[in-house]
């Protein structure tokens, strides 16, 4: 058993190898865009190569392969040329953003998918089952940017409950800095403006990014639930009278909600990444606003760093997702 | 069920799982469009004209004009040629570079096993978006190049699958007997293992293709993929965007086209998958 953990870790590092030397080809195939892009339409010949130098893109492809495993063993992601700052810093600054939509997204996603799962099982092939999961299949069809767009349309710019953009209104200064993530400093810095602006701010990403992504969530907990209702406790809850709903809730739910919570630590994970149109819509400065502005400016040191970062995430979270089943289902064993 | 043939057939799939049913309609309809359009479509969708701007929907134009007075309805129609191009192109190519390597993968196990699922891994970890929008970027921005960067995104999700597949068949008699009589290595694999994954395949093809359509609307829309002046739905909400509020129509019709037709291949693919599964159990 400690012998499988220990193998599933030793893989963590080859697997960020195998990201970092995909990136890396697959940005280096086209040297120096970015420089272009950085020093404007009438930058010298002689201009372009001094930046070029300052960031070694005139050296041969391996060398800077080479040199950029060097940086990252020391925690260096590069620069980004077009802003001239360090990507380390900048995803530290963009980073907490994106965590708490991804956060704020997963609660959406159990409170909404897990009940149209439960309604789903319970109305099996009838009409309300159709209809959960017709709910669930439509969510993933919208195009997120086009949901953001039409949620903008209705929310924000007809009925004006919500702002249309940022992360918290430019009159409002940022809560205190204790985590980076807005919602929380706030509520820990007893700053309510904040906490209201950032709240009203968050809300309409969050489910944006939240209703693309419920259909597994809703399917899994349907799939659970019926599972469970074949099983002979359940039986038995019935016989001797509870009453339906308490079944559904207390006994069925919490023996099918596992293979839910394994997905949703996959879905979170997975978030993270797909969270780049609904952060550049929004202009939600999290690490997908970050990397995309970075993209279309052919500035790739940033979308790269984001890029292994995510894929830590990633490949952490999978394993322990391993370790937790074993954890929570004694009867499962390696 | 009574009696063979496609009828009986047809009425068994209908029976199991409606919603399939939904999902190949939508697809015939949008494919009807396609084949149809310069018959169904009343206006030129290249046609520039500039008197008639950002009109709202009216009897001439169903879903009015654009910004420089196209009408959007036409580009609707025309656009799911383009949609099917784009996603006919990349499954095409993602399913025969995955099923290629999922099956050698799968057939032979060992270091090929191994190499092949690492390889996999990795792209499988970084997110796909942003990998499809880097490939894009880097290839340059286009058409063709983003159907290159979405089928580097796209094989690997074959290839799992496949090899999953193709394990389960490999160790089962049928495979055994093949051996036996001496059939090559290639043979196996060929015309026997990959038809015999085709249930599986077909699934993952129709589910893509929905996926995939996804996808190129994002890139569009970021200015990643598909370039003006081609009637690309995610490319005209992008253009439409700046006239919002007022201009709904510039984004809601373009993105209901977009909805239907994934939701018809993502809903076939489901189909199609209570069915397979059905008949195995």
């Amino acid at each position: 058993m400690t012998r499988y953990v220990l193998f599933r870790i030793a893989w963590i590092p080859i697997g960020v190898l195998l990201v970092v030397t995909i990136m890396f080809f697959l940005t280096h195939l086209v040297p120096g865009g970015a420089v272009q892009v950085a020093l404007g339409p009438h930058a010298t010949e002689e201009r372009i190569a001094m930046v070029m130098q300052k960031y070694g893109l005139e050296k041969p492809l391996h060398i800077q392969y080479i040199n950029y495993l060097g940086n990252l063993l020391r925690g260096d992601l590069g620069e980004s040329i077009v802003r001239q700052k360090p990507v380390v810093s900048e995803i530290g600054t963009f980073l907490p953003a994106s965590v708490e939509l991804v956060l704020l997204a997963i609660a959406f996603i159990i409170l909404i998918g897990v009940p149209l799962g439960v309604i789903a099982a319970t109305h099996k092939d009838r009409f309300l089952d159709f209809i959960s999961r017709g709910v669930a299949i439509g969510g993933v069809s919208l195009p997120q940017f086009w949901l953001a767009i039409m949620l903008l349309l209705v929310f924000s710019f007809q009925l004006r409950w919500f702002p249309s953009g940022g992360r918290i209104a430019s009159a409002v200064s940022a809560p205190r800095h204790f985590t980076g993530m807005y919602i929380l400093d706030s509520l820990l810095a007893g700053d309510w403006a904040a906490l209201r602006s950032a709240l009203s701010h968050i809300l309409l990403p969050a489910l944006t990014l939240a209703l693309t992504n419920i259909s597994t969530t809703t399917r899994l907990t349907r799939d659970g639930m019926l599972k469970a209702f074949k099983e002979d406790y359940i039986l038995v809850a019935w016989a001797y009278g509870v009453k339906p709903r308490r079944i559904h809730y207390r006994y069925a739910l919490k023996n099918a909600i596992l293979p839910t919570i394994t997905n949703l630590g996959m879905t979170m994970a997975y978030l993270f990444g797909g969270a780049f149109i609904v952060e550049t819509v929004f202009g939600f400065p999290g690490i997908g606003y970050y990397s995309t502005l970075a993209i279309l400016q052919q500035d790739y040191a940033p979308v790269t760093g984001v890029a292994i970062v995510v894929s830590v995430l990633y490949l952490i979270v999978n394993v322990c997702i391993d370790l937790l089943y074993v954890v929570i289902d004694p009867r499962i064993k390696y | 069920m009574r009696g063979k043939g496609t009828r009986s057939y047809v009425l068994y799939a209908m029976r199991r799982s409606p919603l399939s049913i939904v999902g190949i309609t939508l697809i015939l309809a949008m494919t009807v469009l396609a084949i149809f359009a310069p018959w169904i479509a009343p206006h030129n969708p290249y046609k520039v004209s500039m008197g008639d701007r950002l009109l709202p929907p009216s009897l001439t134009h169903p879903a009015g004009t654009d910004i420089v007075g196209r009408d959007i309805f036409s580009r609707i129609v025309y656009g799911t040629r383009l949609s099917f191009r784009i996603a006919l192109s990349v499954v095409g190519i993602s399913i025969s570079v995955g099923v290629l390597l999922g099956a050698l993968a799968g057939f032979y196990g060992g270091v090929v096993d191994l190499l092949i699922m690492r390889v996999t891994d990795g792209f499988l970890a970084i997110p796909s978006f942003a990998l499809a929008m880097v490939a894009a970027a880097v290839l340059g921005r286009s058409l063709n190049n983003m159907v290159w960067a979405l089928a580097l995104v796209g094989w690997t999700w074959n290839a799992r699958i496949v090899r999953s597949a193709v394990l389960r068949i490999r160790n089962s008699d049928f495979m055994l007997v093949q051996k036996a009589l001496g059939a090559s290595s290639a043979r196996m694999i060929f015309l026997h293992i990959i038809p015999n994954c085709m249930g599986p395949i077909l699934v993952q093809a129709s589910l893509q293709c929905g996926l995939t359509l996804l996808s190129s609307a994002g890139l569009s829309f970021l200015g990643l993929g598909v370039q003006p002046p081609l009637p690309d739905w995610g490319l005209m909400v992008a253009e439409g965007r700046t006239y919002l509020p007022a201009r709904w129509w510039l984004v809601t019709f373009p993105g209901i086209a977009i909805f239907t037709m994934v939701t018809g291949f993502l809903l076939t693919g489901d189909g199609i998958r209570d069915i397979i599964e059905r008949e195995v159990s």
